[in-house]
């Protein structure tokens, strides 16, 4: 049974116990703790880090008061795996679009799976994986979502800072749009009609493709309330084809169920029977 | 009667990734090694495929969060490559100094925080900062300088945004790399004695015949470009790359691991191989810090590997400050080109060693075949292999300490298991029979 979603971290009376556990990823969100290298030792010092491979051999068995996952869910066994991750945690946070949203590799609910095996691997046998990339909380309850491809490392900082005192953790819901205001970039989309997605993504990564001249790609995923239809039907209006807005949604947020439906109607007309991915 | 057993490491630490060691043996002999990579495969080879050109970047950085980088320039010089675009001499530059910045960040990150821990008997990088505060603390701000070059030219440093097949999608603002030089020069002095530090570390007694291989260049010191060359002789085009180099798929291994065919033999490629191959074109200082700590040409001792990165952090910032201070911005950032149906391929030295991709691409733009080689996989047959060797060193009737020891050994590659998934957990089996 899924245990109820937490708003903070119980008051516990002693630095809290750290885990760190990584799924199907690339690594890059837990390299986001160490890379707050400014603040890295005064976090390891307000924490007690028991598990997190990547950074320490000290190995310790739960429970651990914050779990951090990174990853999504593609094998029988983390199938398992993530079910005693959640047993032996009182808060448990995932870290980035993998574990969040089921990442990049959630590309292969749409595809045939046998196919994919087959591209890559000269002996299939040896391989056992799931047909689908799925997100942590399709499997258990999870506490927060910390969002990005990568995630932003000031957010963990934040968050991690609001457990350790006992406040409830907030991260901004409103989208890079807003955000490109606030930095004074000129929309690349009204002026040079490069089709973007951040009206309808999240904010979090400082908006930083339109200041570089190119459209969002949606790495933090879908904002509150993302009305993907209209933007896209705009878009389809100025001179956009399905076929390249299919893939801005489709990627590495793909699975995040606004991107995941918004492009897959999008594809239906073309090709009927390239609905694929779970509704 | 024999004694047979097994040695196994469930989980490696601090390496990037996922994977563990499993070791047989029956009395004194070593029945099998096997270094197991148990991170779950993430196909990328397969999505690839039906996707435009230009997504290539931005995919194939996550294959790995610690050197995006080498995904990237790998994937814009193979699809270059296909579609027979030159790119301008200002953009090759730019291209480089983004290297400088992922091999400062990935190098200090495994020097300070993963390596440095091993020779002090401590089990992280935190616990080293309580006795080496300054030393730690020293090697955070070099990371740092790292992974701020890639910000302002990357856009960020995990997963850059900035990278497009042709060139970068806008060129920097002079003032924007103009503001690093002080840190920079700041570096390049921490850099240097940095190196000194950890040329004073105490390496095992361990060095084997190796074969390594790594680009050579020339004019400089291998990164986007150059020829395949490996220390036994070999010098070849990388078009000729999958002719001598060729990847096999084992059973306890979700990473194929490549052997070079025409001697059916492992091979080294990282660091140490870039600096045996490349010795004279490091930068004037690098070369000037080996010679003073006594560091020459060929090195074949895995563990001292940690000074060809600290050679090489050197390297990387002197290359940095010279051309951040001749910066001009320059036009057109990107060299535009037209779809035509084609193939092509690419190596570039990663921080952890040699990585090519190879792709098919049709007249619209799409990717119709893919092939990574990252340098993990390179290097896992050939960690098996020094294992083997190693073993008899550090054999004793703690299986923890033997398997502690087999850890250091397999610590020493950098091995990057995320990314070589298509690598690691150490099993010591002991039975009696």
């Amino acid at each position: 049974m899924k245990s109820p979603v937490q708003q903070t971290l119980p008051d516990i009376h002693r630095k809290p116990r750290l885990a760190v556990f990584k799924f199907a990823s690339c690594d890059g969100c837990q390299l986001s703790l160490l890379d707050c290298e400014d603040e890295l030792l005064a976090v390891a010092g307000a924490v007690d880090i028991v598990h997190f491979l990547e950074a320490t051999s000290r190995i310790e068995p739960g429970p651990y008061d914050i779990a951090m996952v990174e990853g999504s869910i593609t094998t029988p066994h983390d199938a398992e795996r993530i079910q005693e991750v959640r047993r032996q945690s009182r808060f448990l946070m995932t870290i980035g679009a993998c574990a969040t949203a089921g990442g990049i590799q959630a590309l292969k609910n749409w595809a045939d799976h046998e196919d994919f095996l087959r591209c890559v691997y000269a002996r299939p046998e040896f391989i056992s994986t799931l047909e689908t990339s799925t997100a942590i909380a399709d499997h258990v309850a999870v506490d927060f979502e910390l969002r990005g491809c990568p995630i932003n490392r000031h957010q963990l900082i934040e968050v991690l800072m609001s457990l350790i005192s006992g406040h409830k953790p907030r991260t901004a819901t409103h989208s890079v749009c807003l955000d490109c205001k606030r930095r004074g970039t000129v929309c690349v989309e009204v002026a040079r009609g490069i089709p973007c997605i951040g009206p309808v993504t999240q904010a979090g990564c400082g908006a930083i493709c339109p200041a570089y001249d190119r459209g969002c790609y949606g790495c933090f995923g879908p904002a509150a309330q993302p009305n993907c239809d209209s933007l896209t039907s705009q878009y389809l209006g100025t001179g956009s084809t399905r076929e390249t807005l299919v893939p801005l949604l489709h990627n590495f947020n793909a699975d995040a169920p606004p991107f995941r439906d918004a492009g897959n109607r999008l594809r239906q007309p073309a090709t009927p029977s390239s609905t694929g991915g779970r509704s | 009667m024999t004694e047979s057993r097994s040695i196994r490491i469930e989980a490696l630490t601090r390496v990037e990734g996922e994977g563990g060691l499993h070791v047989k043996l029956n009395g004194g002999i070593i029945e099998d090694v096997q270094l197991a990579i148990y991170e779950p495969p993430r196909f990328f080879e397969a999505f690839l495929r039906d996707r435009s050109l230009e997504e290539v970047p931005d995919i194939t950085a996550r294959i790995c969060g610690i050197c995006p980088v080498a995904y990237q320039m790998s994937a814009v010089h193979a699809l270059e490559a296909a579609l027979h675009v030159a790119i301008t001499p200002e953009i090759r530059r730019m291209r480089r100094l983004l290297y400088c910045g992922e091999w400062i960040e990935s190098h200090a990150l495994h020097m300070h925080l993963l390596h440095a821990p091993d020779f002090f008997g401590v089990d992280s990088g935190i616990e080293l900062a309580e006795r080496f505060p300054d030393e730690v603390n020293r090697g955070l701000r070099l990371k740092k300088h790292g992974n701020e070059l890639l910000e302002v030219l990357g856009g960020r440093a995990i997963h850059p945004i900035n990278v497009a097949v042709g060139g970068f999608y806008r060129a920097p603002k002079r003032d924007e790399l103009q503001r690093l030089i002080p840190d920079f020069e700041w570096g390049l002095q921490a850099a240097v004695a940095t190196t000194r530090w950890v040329a004073t570390l105490d390496f095992p007694d361990f060095e084997r015949n190796y074969d390594m291989v790594a680009l050579s260049h020339p004019d400089e010191y291998p990164m986007n470009e150059g020829q395949v060359a490996s220390t036994s002789g070999l010098l070849i085009d990388v078009a000729d790359y999958e002719g001598e180099f060729a990847e096999e798929h084992v059973a306890h291994s979700t990473a194929l691991q490549s052997v070079r065919t025409s001697v059916n033999n492992c091979y080294h490629v990282g660091p140490l191989a870039r600096v045996n191959l490349n010795f004279d074109r490091l930068s004037p200082i690098a070369r000037r810090v080996a010679d003073e700590i006594g560091f020459a040409p060929p090195c074949l001792n895995p563990f001292r590997a940690i000074i060809a990165r600290g050679l090489e952090v050197i390297h990387a910032y002197e290359e940095t400050l010279g051309i951040l201070r001749d910066y001009r911005p320059f036009k057109p950032p990107r060299i535009e080109y037209e779809y035509s149906a084609g193939e092509g391929c690419a190596a570039t030295e990663a921080p952890r060693g040699l990585i090519y991709h190879r792709y098919a691409i049709n007249d619209a733009g799409k990717i119709t075949f893919a092939k990574i080689v990252p340098p993990t996989s390179q290097n896992q047959r050939q960690i098996e292999d020094d294992l083997r060797d190693w073993l008899p060193n550090v054999m004793r009737d703690d299986d923890r300490q033997t398997a502690s020891d087999c850890e250091r050994l397999i610590r020493s590659y950098d091995p990057c298991i995320s990314c070589s998934t298509h690598f690691l957990n150490l099993t010591v089996e002991r039975t009696q029979s």
